[in-house]
């Protein structure tokens, strides 16, 4: 009896070398997918700097394959030797970018806005609209998620012509918004469900107003799931192609339609492109890694009651 | 949730004079009486009775922005403390029908006409003729076909995340390396991806991908030139961007499954595998029902790989049905029958989640 306490019984040891195998292939089959997922953000950014020969011979690995060259960022005009001049396609980039920016930020912000306030009336109050109540307008909001762009696209390609609001940033923003609004509401409603409305009576008791409430007690605690759903509504808009495809042309042209533009040319030079697919996805990669709890919660709201 | 009564409840004498709430009703029929007056004047602007020379509608968007603000101040003024309510989901109401409800109603009349937007004729009402044309069409009928085909590969991906999802909520270290690693194809855009991955690392000559099936023994590594593979090479394309989607959701699950339930199982001497098919899936079934259900949604607006990678070809094997109607816009610019086509996309959809939703809601039931 007692040498069991010293030593590992015989039938155990069996048990070890399996528990060391389903290590191996828990880690093996990690580290396989980790690779598939990070393998073409590595190629981008090596393209970026490859040489056309470089290219043609498929290197891998700088330094050792081939030796790094700003080709790419100099015809976008971001390399160090360029940064300082003029360029006509830095410019270009830069006012694609800004697009991007001021568009993505504007509508999230708008639907985080809207949808915030449409969710936590939702949760706390009941409406009557028609034959409508707190779960019809839920479920009218939620079922826009539904809705097709294809199906919209066109009526407002119209629509948009009539209203001069064709090739604007305020017309992408709108529809943006509209887009990510059902998303937004999703993940609040969650949120707001979420927090004891003992909290706010108290409050009103104190001699608040209700939006008082909302605005100093409320809204402090969801902050957590409203920067989840900003983000999340962050990457969708960044992402955007369809709508900014057919609804701009010249001025409020997005990154992806500036992407998209430049593969269609005859003899792509692939470094340049792999340099502006880099520097399009950027934001978001940076906004991956450092804000990755923010995403895995928002896109999990809803998922777990 | 509130479904029914308030939850907060709010005893305040509202004393509304008389002045107060007339003002109130007078602003918004003040300004519906704008906007109609505004559209009524556009309106005979455009058929030529008058002529101002107005070049756009904006004086009519004006007033009905003005109309939407008196609606909702209006609503505070008539109805006090209720109508501080009713502003909570009032505006976010209004957006979604001014840019939902009402492009729709016009996209159905646009549907039923032959509108040739670079010509000079304009609208034309052409009854019927759309959807005869639809009828025939081969191509839609085929693309149609195709979003089954890329809808069903969304089993395979569910089956893909779900055991993502178990790796990671395994006992490993460096989860957060893995977690982000993992979610970043997600943060990728579509153009970009079909620009890295569809064009560049399946190069024929040099791409590592078509290096890599050369050297695993295929001879001719060709993605795009057979129906069958470019479809195939789509559909991993997509899978690749929005696995991660479906993963997360199911993470999110597993960690909220208690864990004595599976411990339970263990003592009672199940092995991992019959625990996972027992205790695990079951226990998952509402969360895969959810994660599968928004991968469905967003699977049918599948587009824009497609437009940057193969535009449809070859021979429309690829198309989804949002590509097919772009490039159908694009070649022709007939805004018309593509209005058609995607309304009856829309009708197709709806009939077809709410068949889903039916069966998903009672397949969950009878569980719990």
């Amino acid at each position: 009896m007692t040498d069991q306490i010293f030593h590992d019984h015989p039938h155990d040891r069996p048990a070890r070398l399996g528990w060391y195998a389903s290590r191996l292939a828990i880690y093996g089959m990690l580290l396989i997918w980790a690779a598939i997922c990070l393998f073409p953000i590595f190629w981008t950014i090596t393209t970026s700097f490859k040489m056309a020969p470089d290219v043609m011979k498929g290197s891998l690995i700088p330094w050792v394959d081939f030796t790094p060259k700003w080709l790419g960022w100099k015809s976008l005009g971001l390399s160090p030797d360029t940064i300082g001049s003029e360029s006509t396609v830095r410019q270009e980039f830069m006012v694609r970018f800004m697009n991007s920016t001021v568009i993505s930020l504007t509508s999230s912000a708008a639907a985080v806005a809207l949808g915030s306030l449409a969710a936590y009336g939702l949760s706390r109050f009941s409406y009557k609209f028609l034959w409508m109540r707190n779960p019809d307008i839920s479920f009218f909001f939620l079922s826009q998620l539904i809705l097709p762009p294809v199906v919209l696209a066109l009526p407002f390609l119209v629509l948009y012509k009539e209203l001069a609001l064709l090739d604007t940033r305020i017309g992408l923003i709108l529809l943006y918004t509209l887009s990510v609004l059902p998303i937004v509401i999703w993940i609040m409603r969650d949120q707001f469900a979420g927090i004891p409305h003992e909290l706010e009576e108290a409050a009103l008791v104190d001699g608040l107003s209700i939006w008082g409430a909302f605005l100093t007690i409320v809204l402090p605690i969801a902050l957590p799931g409203m920067v989840a759903a900003f983000i999340l509504s962050l990457v969708l808009t960044w992402n955007e192609y369809f709508f900014a495809a057919l609804l701009t042309s010249t001025h409020a042209n997005t990154l992806p339609v500036m992407v998209a533009s430049q593969t269609g040319s005859q003899g792509i030079s692939w470094w340049s492109m792999a340099a502006l697919s880099f520097a399009a996805i950027i934001p978001l990669i940076i906004i991956g890694v450092l804000l990755e709890r923010y995403i895995i919660k928002g896109m999990a709201a809803g998922a777990v009651k | 949730m509130a479904e029914t009564g308030d939850l907060l409840h709010v005893v305040t004498n509202d004393d509304i004079s008389p002045g107060r709430r007339a003002f109130g009703k007078a602003i918004v029929w003040a300004s519906l009486a704008l906007l109609a007056g505004t559209a009524l004047v556009q309106t005979l602007d455009q058929s030529g009775t008058i002529s101002l020379g107005l070049p756009n509608w904006r004086p009519t968007l004006y007033a009905y922005i003005l109309f939407s603000v008196c609606l909702c101040w209006s609503q505070v003024l008539v109805r006090g403390e209720q109508g501080k309510r009713v502003l909570f989901v009032l505006p976010a109401a209004l957006f979604v029908i001014s840019l939902v409800v009402f492009p729709l109603i016009f996209g159905l009349i646009i549907a039923f006409s032959n509108w040739n937007l670079s010509s000079p004729d304009g609208r034309q009402f052409n009854g019927l003729d759309n959807v005869r044309q639809m009828w025939a069409d081969p191509f839609y009928w085929n693309a149609l076909g195709n979003m089954i085909r890329y809808l069903l590969a969304i089993i395979v991906e569910y089956a893909i995340a779900f055991g993502l999802a178990l790796l990671l909520n395994a006992q490993i270290r460096g989860r957060k390396f893995f977690r982000v690693a993992f979610l970043l194809p997600l943060m990728l855009s579509p153009v970009a991806v079909s620009w890295m991955v569809g064009k560049s690392m399946l190069e024929l000559r040099f791409g590592p991908i078509a290096r890599l099936a050369r050297f695993l023994g295929w001879d001719n590594p060709t993605f795009f030139s057979s129906p069958e593979m470019a479809r195939f090479t789509i559909m991993v394309l997509d899978a690749w961007t929005y696995i991660p989607f479906m993963m997360i959701m199911i993470l999110a699950g597993l960690q909220a499954i208690p864990k004595d339930v599976q411990e339970a199982a263990r003592v009672d001497g199940a092995s991992p595998w019959r625990g996972f098919w027992e205790v695990t899936f079951p226990l998952m079934l509402p969360v895969s029902i959810t994660a599968i259900l928004i991968r469905i949604i967003f699977k049918l607006k599948l587009a824009d790989i497609i437009i940057n990678l193969t535009s449809g070809g070859p021979g429309g094997a690829t198309d989804s049905v949002t590509s097919f109607i772009y490039r159908e816009y694009r070649d022709r610019s007939n805004v018309g029958y593509g209005t058609l086509l995607a309304m009856v996309y829309l009708v197709l959809i709806i009939i077809f989640m709410t068949v889903l939703m039916k069966v998903a809601d009672r397949w969950m039931r009878p569980k719990y």
